[in-house]
């Protein structure tokens, strides 16, 4: 398999870079670490690119490249070896990773140029990059937890990076601590899998994923699920990504929005096998999405920080995502997954270059305004992406999320179909608003915006003309993207005929047009005050930005108790006790000698007495004796 | 003889027992010194006494040489008292007392 | 029949001098009664079978150390009565106890050994053949030769230590623990007062200065009249 070369090369380069550029990168000088970061996932892109042309020129039937590397694990019967693995989805997902994550390299160039810790960040950056491709070009559940672990620690670096800002540093390890619940209960799955089948590798999984028992399969799924919630941020673990959006913006856009929050989706696209053998986790599956859509929707109604809003966003359609792998729509999940990582990573270098244009990184939307004027470039791009988001026609989003819709609507479940629309109405409603408040209507900005540089403008380019012409990905059910994955979702289920398709469309397409139709009305249109409004609805607009106070719910549930547990074991049982017990042993020695060399008294009779008695003693002992 | 020994050995233990005494209440010097001499020779009339019992004259040379060596150390140990008193101006005990903690 | 009467009256005297010395207030009052209890001393050798030590003990202890004694103790002065409060606690109640179980402690082994009964002795008169000192001197010149000698040595080095100790020259600066003053009127106490104590008794450098003895040993102007505290 000589082809197979190619594979191991994916993870490589970034591995390469990241390790070059955390031992010598402080010392190069200018941007040249950027440019090398940026090569190295360019490496990384073009490798996955021979492997996918390679695969596609195999018949369909055989696009399956497995490449061992090193046996890794040998305790008595679990052997783990470290192997990956070139199927149509992993490969799906490495271009995507690769690819986007290449062009937010090439844009965080010029974004963190002024950075004290350049380096560190574009070492960082290698390193995820890393991690994310180990972990979804994994051949078995190990290396994929090492993958999935790595971009959970890389997740803490980057948010965190701005660490002397006490809010980064929380954020960060809030992140970290969140996904970690999901994360172990991720592993008891993995090591359930591991009792079942007596081995992690996916093909000898998935073969006798069928055969399994329901409430094994259940178990096994959930578990597995569970992690997916913690890292794609869905309900109830979904309080850290808005505040992840304390770091750098490319780092929100490439983790928070493009990859790392979509190794969940991967996650249960690849193990759905599992999935279909127990009664309910699909189900399970998809109601959380929809669930979790709908909320992150409203929620993102009620934010005025554009990251924020942008991050409820994300969780918003993560959830439609996981809602179409619960209606096993798993090329549509994939097609959805794929165009949301260019028009949400072009969204959050928008932002960006906002950010940069105004004074003091401002994200607050009411202070922004009428931006499309002084920044064309950066508008264009955002309506592009936005419309796209919304589902608007051509564009790539309107025909992804129609085809999640739609497989909702076969699969007979009306209540969670008709939430779908409900999250399609919210998505254009949100991205309408934030649009018209950001760069159209009155400008009330401070400063003198202008488009960024040349740099990071020809990325926004280059992600908004992917957001619009994606859509060639997968036009409708039988499209190419779909045909692809056929190897790895199974046969495309029963194609709803052509006539009967445009109704369907036509609803999600009407409510799109509806949601944003309100959201001009309300903010262009000048008919409506909306900044009175504001001040009226204080307790609703409040609550949807605080979203429904989740986020204060666990904050007195869980981690005031926690803290408040922590700070008795620290302070009552580690340092009253504990100390205690141990620095009163050495107190108690001292006491001892502060009363035993009374006997000292420096004093000739005394010490006479003493020789007395102890004279008397021995005479007393041979007394007795004889 | 008509006396038992046993009554030279308890009149020895006593006179022993007030030289010790006499060490530990007096705290004059010399008179400390008195005492322990008294001790000596409590334990001279002791060995005395056993020789007359046991019928041989070791006991006898043996308070002999105790004697002597007495004397010797009378004499020494008088001089460090003089030296003392001369340092310290003072022949009580109690007044040496800083190798205490 | 006259050991026994011997006996019988020299004891008490002998006990009862020794309590007097132990607790006469006067020191020179304690050296007579301790030439007292010597002499006693004596008379029981005399009855034990010894006439040599009988007379080397009035000449030697008696005469000699207890003169000594008496000698020092004028020449120093110190017949100043000596204070009767006891500063350590317990001292004179755990010496009376422990004097007292020392004495019960030998006349039991006294008893186990020996036994309190008259028993028969054994005839000393061919022990003393030729006289004690003979006898002695047979003993002494023979199987304790060596040691005889080794004491005579000691008592050289003994006198020899004595003069070369009484001659040092001290230097003012070595008085350590007491200023040229003297020591303050009372003893310290037990270990109850340690710091109150240690405060009032200015210490000098406990650096060894030079003994260079230049200066020679100047006593103090005031020595005359100064009795000891």
């Amino acid at each position: 398999m000589r082809d197979a070369g190619a594979l191991l090369l994916i993870p490589l380069f970034p591995l390469a870079g990241a390790t070059i550029l955390l031992l010598t990168g402080k010392r190069w000088k200018g941007s040249s670490v950027g440019w090398v970061g940026s090569l190295m996932v360019a490496g990384a892109f073009a490798s996955s690119l021979t492997t996918f042309f390679s695969l596609l020129s195999r018949a369909p039937g055989h696009r399956l490249m497995v490449r061992h590397l090193y046996d890794w694990i040998f305790a008595g019967s679990f052997r783990v070896d470290i192997a990956f693995r070139a199927d149509a989805l992993s490969m799906v997902m490495a271009l995507t990773v690769s690819g986007v994550g290449l062009l937010i390299h090439i844009y965080s160039i010029a974004y963190m140029r002024d950075d004290p810790r350049f380096s560190q960040f574009f070492a960082y950056m290698n390193l995820f990059v890393f991690f994310m491709l180990t972990l979804v070009l994994a051949s078995n559940f190990l290396v994929l937890y090492v993958g999935w672990e790595g971009v959970g620690l890389c997740s803490y670096l980057l948010i965190g990076f701005w660490f002397e800002r006490k809010s980064a540093s929380d954020a960060a390890k809030k992140a970290f601590i969140t996904t970690r619940i999901g994360d172990s209960a991720m592993l008891i799955g993995i090591i359930f899998i591991w009792f079942h089948f007596h081995s992690l590798d996916f093909q000898i999984v998935f073969r006798g994923a069928p055969g399994l028992a329901n409430g094994t399969a259940t178990v096994m799924a959930l578990l597995l699920f569970a992690g997916a919630v913690g890292k794609s941020a869905q309900l109830p673990l979904q309080v850290w990504l808005p505040d992840a959006m304390e770091g750098p913006t490319p780092v929100s856009a490439l983790i928070h929005a493009a990859t790392m929050v979509t190794a969940g989706v991967y996650l249960v696209v690849r193990t759905h096998p599992i999935f279909e053998a127990s009664s309910v986790a699909l189900t399970v599956v998809a109601v959380v999405g929809i669930v979790t859509a709908v909320y992150a929707g409203l929620s993102a109604i009620g934010q005025d920080d554009i990251k924020r809003m942008l991050a409820y966003s994300t969780i918003s359609q993560l959830g439609f995502m996981f809602f179409g792998a619960g209606v096993k729509a798993y090329a549509a999940t994939m097609f959805l997954l794929v165009t949301h990582a260019f028009f949400k990573a072009c969204l959050f270098l928008c932002a960006g270059s906002v950010m940069h244009a105004l004074p003091e990184e401002e994200t607050d939307m009411m202070r922004m305004g009428g931006l499309f004027r002084p920044m064309p470039i950066t508008g264009i791009a955002w309506v592009i992406s936005a419309a796209a988001l919304a589902g608007i026609p051509p564009l790539s989003g309107f025909f992804a999320k129609d085809q999640v819709v739609a497989a909702a609507s076969e699969s007979g479940r009306e209540g969670l179909w008709i939430l779908a629309l409900f999250g399609v109405l919210l998505t254009a409603i949100y991205m309408g608003r934030s649009t018209f408040m950001a760069f159209f209507g009155k400008p009330r900005y401070r400063g003198h915006p202008h488009d960024p540089p040349a740099l990071m403008g020809g990325i926004l380019g280059l992600l908004a003309v992917g957001a619009a012409v994606n859509g060639l990905l997968n036009l409708s059910r039988t499209g190419l993207l779909e045909r692809f994955l056929v190897p790895v979702t199974g046969p495309v289920a029963e194609v709803v005929s052509g006539p009967a398709e445009l109704p369907l469309a036509a609803i999600s397409l009407g409510l799109s047009l509806v949601g944003v139709a309100l959201a001009f009305y309300v903010y262009l249109s000048g008919r409506f005050d909306w900044q009175a409004l504001r001040s009226r609805f204080v307790g609703p607009k409040r609550a949807l930005e605080k979203g429904l106070y989740v986020n204060d719910v666990y904050s007195e549930a869980i981690v005031i108790p926690a803290r408040a547990g922590a700070a008795f074991t620290a302070y009552v049982v580690d340092k009253r006790v504990v100390d205690g017990a141990v620095n009163g042993i050495g107190r108690l020695f001292t006491w001892g000698a502060s009363v035993g060399r009374r006997v000292q008294t420096g004093l000739v009779r005394s010490y006479a007495l003493a020789i007395l008695l102890g004279a008397v003693g021995v005479l007393l002992y041979l007394a007795v004796r004889f | 003889m008509r006396t038992p020994i046993s009554y030279f050995l308890v009149v020895s233990a006593l006179l022993f027992t007030m030289g010790t005494i006499g060490v530990l209440v007096r705290k004059n010097a010399l008179v400390i010194f008195m005492s322990v001499e008294l001790q000596i020779n409590a334990v001279n009339l002791a060995l005395v006494a056993f020789a007359r019992q046991h019928g041989n004259l070791t006991g006898q040379v043996l308070a002999f040489f105790v004697m002597v060596v007495a004397a010797a150390e009378v004499v020494v140990g008088l001089a460090i008292i003089v030296s003392l008193y001369r340092k310290r101006r003072s022949a009580n005990v109690d007044d040496a007392h800083l190798l205490r903690w | 029949m006259g050991d026994w009467i011997v006996f019988w009256v020299t004891a008490p005297i002998s006990i009862a001098a020794a309590g007097a010395m132990v607790l006469a207030r006067n020191a020179v009052h304690a050296a007579l009664f301790l030439i007292v209890n010597f002499f006693t001393l004596a008379v029981f050798f005399l009855v034990l079978g010894s006439p040599f030590l009988f007379v080397v003990q009035i000449i030697v202890y008696a005469g000699a150390i207890m003169v000594l004694f008496l000698f020092v103790i004028m020449l120093l002065g110190v017949d100043r009565q000596e204070s009767l409060i006891e500063r350590i606690k317990g001292q004179r109640l755990l010496a009376l106890l422990l004097g007292v179980g020392l004495v019960a402690e030998v006349v039991a082994a006294v008893r186990l050994g020996v036994g309190f009964h008259r028993g028969v002795l054994p005839n000393f008169g061919p022990v003393n053949q030729g006289g004690n000192v003979r006898a002695l001197a047979r003993l002494l010149f023979n199987s304790y030769f060596f040691p005889f000698e080794v004491t005579s040595v000691l008592l050289i080095v003994a006198a020899i230590g004595a003069t070369i100790h009484g001659n040092r020259r001290i230097a003012e600066e070595e008085t350590i623990d007491v200023g040229p003053e003297g020591v303050p009127e009372e003893p310290p106490g037990g270990p109850e007062v340690p710091a109150a104590v240690d405060a009032g008794t200015p210490a000098r450098s406990l650096v060894a200065r030079s003994r260079g003895a230049a200066a020679g040993y100047a006593p103090p102007a005031s020595d005359e009249g100064r009795v000891a505290p």
